[in-house]
């Protein structure tokens, strides 16, 4: 490692690391340097700020893979949207229990209520979803007290509102249906279940009506059904041989379960399907937009990149991508390597205070080493979804639990893109590479 | 670090385990559970926890249940078909293989072995029966699962079990109790018959002290909040636990007394400018302010994650951690994470 020379702590003077630059530069290198350096892609400003504030905007759906800060998300835009002056209301799924005591969830009822947030000039309303009870009240809704009853008491219900896969997306999308048919709310912003796949919340509330109203479902259970029924002759032999077979592997009792169940529901079939595609329209019309949410690791983003090319396919608006928890170095004036050196170098040098520098010096060089790979992260993403606009918001030290760390949440995430300490825009973690 | 090899303190009590791994306990467990909140890494520490298994000969076979290939993409490897394919090797012999189950085709093989109804099967998949069985009884899809999982702990071959070790990386921790505990949820969709007989064999398997579900976790809220939520339904269920695996965790770089300090924020630039200086390494005041900036944060992030230690440990498992390391989670990390799992392993077999 030879002699750093003075450094230029200007942001934009350096370069990712990994490159040789900002050593003493041979020409040799410096040709090198050119020709390894691809042009970097560069990810678009995501302004959210003007995304939640804008009345035009109505609905915000915050979705990604499980685990990567959906629920803060939401819930800091929320706030961000209250604090400029629009009535809010915030659908969390699943919040983790002290971010769910700051904003009043003690008590799940299923309804919005309002959260004290002092010097907002609007109103943060938040509500966690409790699907059973999202369930039950979608089936009395379309029955009568008696039939309703029935249902309740049906095993294969209570089984299907508690724990179908796939139930509480679509009873998060049925919730978010009646709180935009309510008209009260300027903005609702939504978190969506934590599933593995990002796609769950789009495709199980089809997967779910479908299978709610599907043929399958009458053909299986046509015994109980054809009882008063004439002309109801659907039992081809291949058929009765298919039904043999599933009430082998399933049990009759479950069947049987099923049967009751479907007889019971009969006219709320129709409804179940109306309603599902009608919220499913609700998130193709003008007014909703979809953030997606990710952390700087590869599983995540690639969920990130499936969410982006199906909601393109289905032609719904994306409105960017929060890169949650990044790890952006206080300065990017030395590389990893050069800090690593330099590290050597205080304490070669010894003295007073060696170790303790030497120590900051390896907190940055890990810091940066970190830095690096979240950005090529970053640049790969946005490589293959270059129109796709970024926002970048770092880690904070520990748990964002209450309003405070919601607030400092809601700046990284509504801030303007290029005001940082250091220079770099928020759209990156690292200045971009120098050409 | 290795809270339980060093768990009493005093010196000599890691010689004491290492002698008692010359007779290992007569049931060691074989079946591992790897659960976690989604986002802990589960599935980079079963990898890790199958090398290290793996190490020193070891047979052992990794078995992803959610079908999606997250196994094939830590291992660099192809998307992995519905067979055993080995992909990675360990030193003295050791091998892992990776299997990750498709439930159609697992339950085809159910009929088969079952009802002799192989082709049979194929006609009903052709038919959307398959998918449609899966959909309207989730717990199928579980017992299906298990079921393999159970078939290739019992395995055996010339006398002697095929594998030494299966390691699952299993569901998160919101739906593992539901998973493993597949008498429970049969139950509820099918009192009697041959789903009900087949899940009381798996049972057997997942109740007996030849397993232990091991959870995942960050030093966050969150994820400790649930390891909390999936011991207690874990154990009121039957289910052996395991250890609890602290992943990502944040190591302190700084010397002690500085880290103190660092955490309250009394560390300054002023401070750092004097020994920069005398390396020339630095030219002024703005990069002694960031470095300082950015050694108050990690001395503050390792504290929030210190505050939860208590409660880590409060839980009353074996616990291990393992670091967050900077670089990209590639073979050569797995295998670093492994190296640090070795010995926590061969504790546990000990203890």
């Amino acid at each position: 490692m030879n002699q750093a020379a003075p450094l230029d702590t200007a942001a934009g003077e350096t370069v990712a690391e990994g490159t040789v630059a900002g050593e003493t530069t041979t020409g040799r290198h410096r040709r090198l340097s050119r020709r390894v350096a691809h042009p970097a892609p560069e990810a678009l400003p995501f302004d959210l700020a003007e995304l939640i504030t804008d009345p035009s905007t109505r609905i915000v759906v915050c979705c990604g893979a499980g685990g990567v800060g959906k629920t803060t998300t939401s819930a800091a835009l929320a706030l961000a949207a209250a604090a400029a002056g629009r009535t809010v209301v915030v659908l969390t799924i699943d919040p983790a229990r002290r971010l769910a005591q700051s904003l009043g969830l003690g008590e799940l009822d299923n309804e919005p209520r309002r959260v004290d947030v002092p010097g907002a000039e609007g109103e943060l309303h938040a509500m966690m979803l409790d699907m059973k009870r999202t369930f039950d009240d979608v089936v009395v809704a379309h029955s009568t007290p008696e039939r309703a009853e029935q249902v309740f008491a049906n095993p294969f219900y209570q089984a299907l509102s508690s724990s179908f896969a796939g139930t509480q997306e679509y009873m998060a999308m049925e919730k978010l249906g009646q709180l935009r048919a309510g008209g009260q709310w300027d903005l609702i912003v939504v978190d969506t279940p934590p599933s593995r796949s990002a796609l769950d919340f789009l495709d199980a509330p089809n997967r779910m009506s479908r299978f709610l109203d599907g043929t399958m479902i009458r053909l299986l259970t046509a015994p109980a059904r054809a009882g008063g029924r004439a002309g109801f002759k659907v039992a081809s032999a291949g058929f009765l041989f298919f039904s043999r077979i599933i009430s082998k592997i399933l049990g009759g009792q479950l069947l049987r379960d099923i049967s009751a169940f479907v007889a019971a529901l009969d006219t709320m079939f129709g409804g179940f399907r109306e309603r599902a595609t009608a919220t499913y329209e609700l998130l193709r019309r003008p007014g909703t937009w979809f953030v997606v949410v990710a952390t700087p690791e590869p599983d995540a983003l690639r969920e990130a990149s499936y969410f982006v090319d199906r909601l393109s396919a289905e032609q719904m608006p994306l409105a960017g991508l929060v890169l949650n928890r990044t790890h952006p170095p206080a300065t990017t004036a030395l590389t990893a390597t050069r800090a690593d050196g330099a590290a050597e170098e205080v304490l070669e040098a010894g003295g007073e205070g060696a170790e303790l520098a030497a120590g900051a010096l390896r907190v940055h060089a890990e810091r940066m080493t970190v830095a690096a790979r979240e950005q090529r992260l970053a640049d790969r993403f946005t490589s293959a979804h270059p129109q796709v606009a970024v926002r970048t918001v770092p880690a904070a030290a520990g748990d964002v639990h209450d309003l405070d760390g919601l607030r400092g949440m809601a700046d990284a995430l509504t801030g303007p893109d290029d005001d940082t300490p250091t220079g770099v825009p928020r759209r990156r973690i690292l200045p971009a590479r120098r050409r | 670090m290795w809270r339980d090899a060093r768990g009493c303190g005093r010196p000599g009590c890691r010689t004491a385990h290492r002698l008692l791994y010359v007779s290992p306990d007569p049931v060691p467990v074989r079946c591992h559970v790897v659960t976690g909140k989604g986002g802990t890494g589960k599935t980079t520490v079963a990898a890790a926890l199958a090398l290290a298994l793996a190490a020193d000969g070891g047979q052992v076979l990794l078995v992803e249940t959610e079908g999606r290939q997250g196994i094939a993409q830590l291992f660099d490897t192809p998307p992995l078909p519905y067979e055993e394919r080995r992909v990675a090797v360990a030193r003295g012999g050791g091998e892992v293989k990776a299997l990750a189950i498709d439930v159609e085709e697992a339950l085809l093989e159910y009929l088969e072995m079952f009802y002799n109804l192989r082709r049979a099967g194929r006609a009903l998949r052709r038919m959307g029966a398959v998918d449609f069985a899966t959909t309207i009884a989730p717990g199928l899809r579980d017992v299906l699962l298990t079921g393999k999982i159970k078939e290739a702990v019992t395995r055996r071959s010339d006398g002697r079990p095929v594998y030494d070790a299966v390691v699952v990386d299993a569901p998160p921790t919101g739906r593992i109790t539901r998973f493993l505990n597949v008498t429970g949820e049969v139950a509820g969709l099918a009192g009697s018959g041959p789903i009900k007989t087949q899940s009381d064999s798996v049972m057997a398997v997942f109740r007996s002290p030849q397993t232990a579900v091991h959870v995942v976790t960050l030093l966050e809220d969150m994820p400790v909040q649930e390891t909390a939520d999936a011991i207690a339904e874990l154990s009121a269920v039957g289910l052996p636990l395991g250890s609890v695996i602290v992943n990502m965790a944040t190591e302190p770089v700084l010397p002690e007394e500085a880290l103190t300090r660092a955490v309250e924020g009394r560390l300054t630039g002023a401070e750092l400018a004097p020994a920069l200086a005398a390396a020339h390494v630095h030219d002024g005041t703005a990069l002694a302010d960031a470095l300082a900036a950015e050694a108050v944060e990690h001395a503050r992030r390792w504290a929030a994650q210190d505050e939860l230690r208590d409660e880590v440990e409060a839980l009353g498992r074996p616990t291990v951690e393992l670091p967050l390391l900077p670089g990209p989670i590639d073979l050569g990390a797995i295998f670093e994470l492994a190296g640090r799992l070795e010995d926590h392993v061969r504790a546990r077999v000990a203890a």
